[in-house]
């Protein structure tokens, strides 16, 4: 792992630097998951009154569970829609942003702060907009004869819940596009309008390709913030349904461990997320490594 | 910008508007809201202009509105939010830069072991652990005050990370020269480090002020006393009512005023904020 | 660090301050799921009870929807930092029965502390779905309530219709909706919510048929789903049918919260809810005159519908608590039950009146003549002596067989699946949960 070519030679002073973290680290994350990992392998009832060791009973379940499959195939979906449109949207809108010399400030402004709104509170504000019978937005769509209904239409909901996970996304990933385009340096564009390339082809050949570690960075953090961080988003609007098509593990987890009160396979299905997890982070650190490295 | 394009500049400003009008629409909508009578959304489409009710439905909502929801007035909570946020951000970035600090400028036996224990906690929400992490807050006694609100949400390792991201960046000369100048560790920390770290301390000070402010269902869990209720507690409270409607306009405007402190924190940090993340992240 | 401390004591103080502390009061939690104006009911009785006398203080807690209050209580119970008293919503009944070392049943807890406890006073339908097989109540019946009928009189009326004459039958439902939607009086005939509770649980019990083996589940641990019988499969297939030719809007998954708001907005004319949204209804009927009704029933099944059986929630004791407190948990059970305070709630909350001395009391007092519709829901659940199919349901993980009834709902409307086909998923996917619990609790 990376460090500094000299470093400072006390032997017990980073010890007590890291303590406090550690500390917390280890009484409010390890010690639980270790709780959870040993429950993954268990059989109770809510209350705890009768513990069995069932092996890897809970696993073998959920692996041969059609509903459970499903909702990996349902957060693929969800992850990568959510990330490429957050995504794309941002980068256009940086993009023209940059273009603008007085009024950038201004349009970053009013960009930037859905970003400081709570998820459930995001989630109450687009089920107010597409609520079937009084939503402004399905009300519209109606008018072009689109029937909207979330409710019942599995389409619909997965196009909802997407919409409303992308829109506070939108924000973040603004933030460093701007920052990412404004690094880079203005002589290649001028360099590339003398040699009589266009806008679209300058974007293609010169911005895109520079862009693209901050790219790569946001498009890790926006799969883990859609895999995990839009609980409260489909809590407040789906709840993971019609018929489970928006429910992303993560839901899963939670409604299984805490509504359903089936605590070893919502444990099983922890232990699962937290190997994705780690699996992600992984990858993530190699390549951030490599890059600080070259 | 390079060339003059006028219908390049007209398309992005249009595009821009677009944006802009797509991320405020729902806000929007939820501000008409809060100016409506209490049955004006039920029977019909959600109007577009605002109502007559601003004021009764602002000041109903921080004299009476709440309490007559059952909980606490709004004030109190979102001096409880406040601490909350406030703790969490403080807390996090206290332990995370002396960490980062350990990691970057210390060689010592487990210092990888060190990282990675806490790298991994980096993404896993606190829904997914929420029932093991209730029973070790309980038998640590710390149900029920600020410091079970606050310590459990600070074990996470976002600032760990940006921060050490940002040490490798700062140039060895610099605590080169520190040490030939006879400076111990602590002082090279606290002189030339943390004033380095500006930014950075700020920009995580937005985003972790905004997670601590925004959470939901731990607060919920943790406490039983009403006293320290957060303001999001008492929007959810208003809006699950079993068997009713929920009074729209009224938790609209709650959702107004609760979403405030954030956004002015971002909005009036908003400089800092992107210098700060991108700085480290590039 | 002290800045942090000085908040900490800064709020400590005001804490203190806030609460005025009765002295030696011993105070017993009260965790519930009421939000909104009936929460603050709620505290409102805690008071009167606290008030009227000094050796107790029952401290109401707002826990959340009733999920999180629940799990919130069980996550407590196995940190052994549980309140005293716990509001469980009616899915969550078999769970708790289940946890025997958990709960102290409410009728031990009466005769234990040597307070009044005369179950007859309670309606029998309330009654029987809380009790154990031996007929014994287990936790106080607090907020219950029963599906009904809610229909728009002035639709009616455009539609050429009696205004006053609410349809009794599913022929009447489905003559009456095609008559509103043929008149173009309403875009559709009826919304509804609740397929789970009201179109599947409720639809068996109207018509005397088993929902499953070992009397509904109160017989043990061991029941298997039978709910899918041509009755259900018949109805499940007509809503599906009228869905597609507009007669029905499907008002969403649980609660359906889209529900109220089509008949609201006076999209559809007739809207089956829980009795307790009666309030909420009129509030939100601004343009129009509501009507109320029982729910239809099929008369070629049965000639006279039995009793709909109830939703809600009831109070539990936990175990494990000091034993002062449960001496003031039972004073506080006792004045629950008080007919004043039982009518007061009821006729704020629009909850059914639990005893029959608080029905009888709401007589008196002229309320259901000044509240038209306001007893439907008593008169539907009285109007016979419940049997073993109309008593109520009891089954563990019932949580999630909930969901699974939406979930194969769903997929009725949607197209994929028969409603036979969809029903005989759903009992074998139904009885998987069923096994699961029994083997975790056995």
């Amino acid at each position: 792992m990376q460090g500094k070519r000299t470093v400072f030679p006390n032997k017990v002073l980073p010890y007590l630097l890291l303590l406090p973290q550690l500390a917390v680290t280890i009484v409010f994350f390890l010690w639980p998951a270790a709780q959870a990992f040993w429950s993954s392998f268990q059989r109770e009832d809510a209350f705890g009154f009768k513990t069995t060791f069932v092996w890897f009973a809970n696993y073998t379940k959920l692996f041969a569970d059609p509903v459970y499959l499903n909702s990996f195939r349902t957060t693929v979906i969800f992850s990568l829609a959510v990330s490429l449109l957050s995504l794309g949207i941002a980068l256009l809108l940086a993009v023209a942003a940059t273009r603008m010399l007085r009024s950038s400030r201004i349009y970053s402004t009013l960009i930037v702060w859905p970003y400081a709104v709570a998820p459930a509170i995001a989630g109450i504000l687009w089920w107010f907009l597409f609520n079937p019978s009084i939503g402004i937005i399905a009300y519209v769509l109606r008018r072009f004869g689109i029937d909207w209904n979330h409710l019942v239409d599995p389409n619909d909901a997965m196009i909802l819940v997407v919409i409303a996970a992308t829109w506070k996304q939108i924000s973040y990933n603004f933030l460093f596009f701007m920052a990412g385009l404004q690094s880079i340096p203005h002589s290649l564009e001028e360099a590339a309008a003398i040699d009589g390339a266009g806008p679209t082809k300058r974007f293609w050949t010169i911005i895109f390709p520079l862009l693209s570690p901050t790219t790569f960075y946001l498009m890790v953090i926006n799969v883990v913030y859609a895999m995990f961080d839009t609980f409260g988003v489909i809590h407040a609007t789906t709840e993971g349904g019609p018929a489970r098509a928006t429910e992303i593990l993560v839901y899963k987890v939670y409604f299984d461990g805490f509504v359903g009160l089936n605590l070893g396979s919502s444990a099983a299905q922890s232990v699962i997320l937290m190997a994705i997890v780690i699996g992600l982070t992984v990858v993530q650190f190699r390549w951030v490594e490599r890059r600080v490295q070259y | 910008m390079v060339e003059n394009r006028p219908l390049l500049n007209f398309l992005s400003h249009l595009l821009l508007i677009l944006g802009v009008a797509v991320v405020v629409f729902p806000v929007y909508v939820a501000f008409i809201a809060s100016t409506h009578g209490p049955n004006d959304f039920l029977s019909g489409v959600v109007p577009l202009w605002p109502g007559p009710h601003l004021l009764e439905n602002y000041s109903q909502m921080l004299t009476t509105g709440l309490s007559s929801s059952g909980a606490p007035p709004l004030l109190p909570m979102m001096w409880n939010s406040l601490i909350m946020a406030v703790g969490v951000a403080v807390g996090k970035i206290s332990i995370s830069i002396l960490s980062a600090f350990a990691i970057v400028y210390f060689r010592f036996p487990f210092r990888t072991l060190a990282f990675w224990m806490i790298f991994i906690t980096l993404m896993l929400p606190v829904e997914v652990r929420i029932v093991p992490t209730f029973q070790v807050v309980a038998s640590l006694g710390m149900l029920n005050n600020y410091g079970g609100l606050i310590v459990p949400l600070i074990a996470s390792a976002t600032a760990t990370f940006l921060f050490r991201q940002f040490f490798l960046t700062v140039p060895d000369e610099l605590m080169e020269a520190a040490r030939v100048d006879g400076a111990g560790p602590l002082k090279f920390f606290w002189d030339i480090l943390l004033p380095l770290s500006r930014t950075n301390i700020a920009a995580l000070f937005i985003i972790l002020f905004v997670l601590g402010w925004n959470q939901y269902l731990w607060p919920l869990l943790i406490t039983t006393d009403p006293h320290l209720y957060t303001v999001v507690m008492g929007i959810k409270r208003m809006a699950a009512v079993a068997d009713a409607e929920p009074r729209w306009n009224i938790v609209m405007a709650a959702v107004m005023l609760a979403a405030l402190p954030p956004v002015l924190v971002i909005v009036a940090m908003q400089r800092l904020f992107v210098k700060g993340l991108t700085e480290t992240e590039k | 660090m002290l800045k942090k401390a000085l908040v900490m004591s800064a709020g400590l103080v005001a804490m203190l301050a806030a609460s005025p502390a009765v002295q030696a009061a011993t105070q017993i939690q009260w965790w519930h799921a009421m939000g909104g104006e009936n929460g603050a009911k709620l505290e409102e009785i805690a008071k009167g009870f606290n008030q009227s006398q000094s050796d107790y203080e029952i401290v109401p807690v707002f826990k959340g929807t009733y999920d999180e209050a629940m799990n919130g209580a069980i996550a407590a119970f196995r940190a052994n930092e549980q309140p005293a008293i716990i509001q469980i919503y009616e899915v969550g009944t078999g769970t708790m029965m289940a946890a025997k070392g958990a709960v102290y049943p409410v009728y031990q807890l009466m005769k234990d502390q040597g307070e009044p406890w005369d179950q007859s006073k309670f309606l029998p339908a309330v009654v029987g779905y809380y009790s154990d097989t031996d007929g014994n109540v287990l936790s106080l019946p607090f907020n219950s309530s029963t599906p009904i009928l809610y229909y728009n009189k002035d639709v009616f009326e455009k539609a050429g219709l009696d205004p006053e004459t609410p349809p009794k039958t599913w022929a009447d439902m489905e003559k009456f909706s095609q008559q509103i939607v043929d008149s173009g009086a309403a875009t559709c005939g009826f919304t509804t919510a609740w397929i789970s509770w009201i179109h599947t649980e409720n639809l068996n019990a109207l018509h005397n048929m088993a929902y499953s083996t070992e009397a509904n589940g109160f017989g043990g641990l061991g029941a298997e789903f039978v709910f899918n019988n041509p009755l259900t499969v018949r109805h499940w297939g007509n809503l599906k049918k009228w869905q597609d030719s507009g007669l029905f809007k499907f008002g969403g998954p649980a609660g359906g919260d889209n529900a109220p708001p089509l008949f609201y907005s006076q999209e559809c004319a007739m809207f089956m809810n829980s009795s307790a949204g009666r309030a909420a209804v009129i509030n939100n009927a601004k343009d129009f005159k509501v009507g109320f009704g029982p729910l239809p029933y099929y008369d070629d099944v049965i000639q006279e519908p039995l009793n709909s059986i109830i939703g809600g929630a009831t109070l539990w004791t936990l175990q494990g608590r000091p034993a002062e407190e449960y001496a003031g948990v039972a004073k506080f059970f006792t004045y629950l039950q008080k007919p004043e305070v039982q009518a007061d709630w009821h006729q704020f909350s629009g909850y059914l009146p639990i005893t029959e001395a608080a029905y009888e009391l709401g007589k008196s007092q002229g309320y259901y003549e000044a509240n038209p519709g306001s007893d439907i829901a008593i008169k539907q659940l009285t109007r016979i002596e419940p049997t073993e199919n109309s008593k109520g349901i009891r089954f563990g993980n019932y949580v999630q067989v909930r969901g699974l009834i939406d979930d194969e709902f769903a997929a009725l409307l949607g197209g994929q699946k028969t409603a036979q086909e969809a029903l005989d998923d759903l009992v074998k996917r139904g009885n998987e949960q069923l096994r699961d619990f029994q083997s975790a609790n056995e």
